[in-house]
């Protein structure tokens, strides 16, 4: 019995040690990650804390599961709840399965958005995308222009699969707004179904067929790479460029031997910045959210929110040899 | 000659009595992790002002009633020396015949049926393999799995099943006091579906494994299979049942998980089995089979719970919560084993 009484008081005050101090005026809002450990959450995290601190009496509690699962959200969800937190913002594994838990949370007062990945629309205020179609084909068109001389020459795209949902969207906005580039001549698109392997095949082909593109858009991170390492291999690096969406990790080496001078993809601190934000003003009670309002973001500007609660945060963030280096640390 | 070597021999210490009643039942595995869920009760209400609350409670109790209720069959499964790995993936194709089926305008007694029937009929699949193949089970459960949860995979794809009929929320999400019978005490309002078939559940287990001839069978086959085959016991029977029951909790696991969810998803209930298995074990069930209890069970997936939901209010990271319930597995098992080496040593 001895052991038992010296094992319960280890366990005791090993528990007792992880008890924090919180003050009970700051706004607590819970930032719900899809799993722990993963770069790009850590790095929202980071933009969360700037925002909380640029607040003042926000306290941000980073959490999440281990595993990107459903129930493992909803067992965080519920720990959130029982701390009455006054709002969370979650990036979610699944939009459904986690609806009648945040449902909960909202019978309990609490305000309840999604940033990144989204929750049903049942199941919260606002959705924070981290940008829009019509801003990611705009911004694909803007760095196809910003690599050719006068903004004038021919461009190919390469895409992933020719049923690609998003991809096909992407193109379609790109088309609608050539007109305002008007040096940009669109030459073809071809697609490499997200293969590394055909995507570098395809890319190949490309500058075969079409000696005249000067460069290549490509708006997903395998076609991107891929088409980056056929500019290098075929030695036209300052002849022909590639852009389009990618990781700045698997980027980084494109960007340094000079086949791609600028991509884009979303910047995950912006938007754990303008998730906290968002969070807060609806805490403050200084918005309520609805579609058609606009919300203050601190310095990220203001944002609208549009049908169904969904807002897009900002145009793409290039990337290029003066912070790729950074964010490829991050994801 | 003779005499020396007696004299090298260490004095034994050989007790009168084997234990007393009292010192057998402080000295038991179901006294130890009582005594740890207790502390862990106390240091939680320390540690969070949150965590006494009866609603919070409640809520913290989701943390672990589904993954009991198929930790009491599996407790059964592994006493008899076999196991099965594949209770999440039937949860998977539970939960994905039952979203099928609601697709196609099923109500929720039919839903309930064809979640319990699919569990059943994933169970008998298992059984049959073990039971008239003779398949280690270790094996074939491994391999349904991945099948299990590969025909839930086709059938959804990237997809999800939603649209359930409201009253099918009731199981994961309802409380008892939805009833017009059920005693409006202070604190019975917070009861759920969940609890009480988790109680239920628990006396019913419990009551088979000690106190029914089909207990003992049960015991006597993870002890020894060869003379339990031998003493007339129908081992490859009670084995095929057990591995029924199994599935058949599994899918009533699947009935509750989904009702809470109100979607299925093809990675449900993902990584399940082995926070059953070490519920079990934790629970004091022998993974070589031939002992442990239903009692010790129960107690396991308290603590589990606890711990979980005590580390969550605490915002204590989910990698650091996995480190701690292994630890506390660990510590758990071999503390027993260490006191019984000190005391014999200060005996000897």
């Amino acid at each position: 019995m001895k052991a038992i009484a010296k094992l319960a008081l280890g366990t005791a005050l090993g528990l007792a040690l992880f008890a924090g101090s919180a003050s009970a005026q700051n706004v607590k809002i819970g930032l719900v990650a899809k799993s722990l450990g993963n770069g790009f959450f850590e790095a929202a995290n980071k933009g969360a804390q700037e925002a909380a601190k640029e607040l003042g009496g926000v306290e941000v509690i980073y959490t999440g599961p281990t595993s990107t699962t459903a129930e493992g959200q909803i067992e965080v969800i519920n720990a959130l709840i029982a701390q009455r937190v006054d709002a969370i913002a979650i990036s979610a594994n699944d939009p459904d399965a986690v609806v009648p838990a945040l449902k909960r949370a909202a019978q309990r007062g609490i305000k309840v958005i999604s940033w990144d990945s989204a929750v049903g629309k049942d199941g919260r205020i606002v959705h924070l995308n981290p940008s829009s179609n019509e801003l990611i084909g705009n911004m694909c068109l803007k760095l196809a222009a910003s690599h050719l001389p006068d903004g004038k020459g021919d461009f190919a795209i390469l895409s992933a699969t020719s049923t690609s949902t998003n991809q096909n969207t992407w193109i379609a906005e790109m088309k609608k707004q050539l007109p305002k580039y008007p040096g940009l001549n669109l030459v073809t698109t071809v697609y490499g179904d997200d293969l590394a392997d055909k995507s570098y095949r395809e890319a190949q082909g490309l500058l075969k067929s079409h000696p005249n593109v000067k460069v290549i858009v490509a708006p997903t991170t395998v076609g991107v790479l891929a088409a980056s390492q056929v500019v290098k291999d075929a030695g036209k690096i300052g002849q022909v460029y590639v852009t389009g969406l990618g990781l700045p990790s698997e980027m980084a080496g494109a960007v340094h031997s000079g086949a791609t001078k600028e991509f884009a993809i979303w910047n995950p601190i912006d938007l754990g910045y303008t998730a906290t934000q968002i969070a807060y003003r609806l805490v403050k009670k200084e918005t309520e959210g609805k579609p058609g309002s606009e919300i203050n973001v601190g310095r990220m500007g203001k944002i609208k929110i549009g049908d169904n609660g969904e807002a897009a945060m900002a145009d793409p963030f290039v990337y290029n040899k003066g912070n790729v280096d950074e964010f490829a640390k991050i994801f | 000659m003779s005499t020396l070597a007696l004299e090298k021999q260490p004095t034994r210490h050989i007790p009168d009595k084997l234990s007393t009643p009292a010192g057998r039942i402080l000295g038991s595995w179901e006294t130890l992790l009582a005594a740890v869920a207790i502390s862990i009760f106390i240091a939680n209400s320390f540690a969070s002002p949150h965590f006494l609350d009866p609603w919070n409670l409640s809520d913290a109790t989701y943390n672990f009633t589904e993954k009991a209720m198929i930790a009491f069959a599996m407790t059964l499964l592994i006493i008899s020396g076999e196991i099965d790995l594949s209770v999440a993936a039937i949860i998977a194709l539970a939960s994905t015949a039952m979203g099928a089926a609601a697709q196609a305008g099923f109500q929720t007694p039919a839903l309930v049926g064809i979640g319990l029937g699919a569990g059943l009929l994933c169970g008998a699949f298992n059984g049959l393999l073990v039971a008239r193949v003779g398949l280690p089970s270790i094996v074939v459960t491994i391999g349904t799995m991945s099948l299990f949860r590969g025909i839930a995979q086709i059938v959804l794809g990237d997809q999800a099943y939603g649209g359930y009929p409201a009253s099918f929320a009731w199981f994961g999400q309802g409380y008892m006091s939805d009833f017009s019978w059920w005693p409006a005490l202070p604190g019975f309002e917070v009861v759920t579906f969940e609890m009480v078939a988790f109680v239920i559940l628990a006396l019913a287990f419990g009551i088979l494994l000690h106190w029914t001839a089909f207990g003992r069978r049960i015991y006597a086959i993870g002890n020894n299979a060869f003379a339990a085959q031998f003493s007339g016991i129908p081992v490859q029977r009670t084995k095929f049942i057990l591995f029924l029951m199994t599935g058949l909790m599994s899918g009533f696991a699947a009935v509750c998980l989904t009702s809470r969810l109100g979607s299925t998803r093809h990675t449900i209930a993902a990584g399940w089995e082995l926070e059953v298995v070490t519920m079990a074990v934790l629970g004091g069930v022998s993974i070589l089979g031939g002992s442990g209890t239903i009692p010790g069970v129960v107690l396991a997936a308290i603590v589990m719970g606890l711990v979980t939901f005590g580390l969550g209010l605490l915002n204590v990271p989910g990698i650091v919560m996995s480190i701690f319930i292994g630890l506390l597995l660990i510590l758990v098992i071999a503390l027993p084993i260490v006191i019984r080496r000190i005391r014999s040593k200060a005996a000897a």
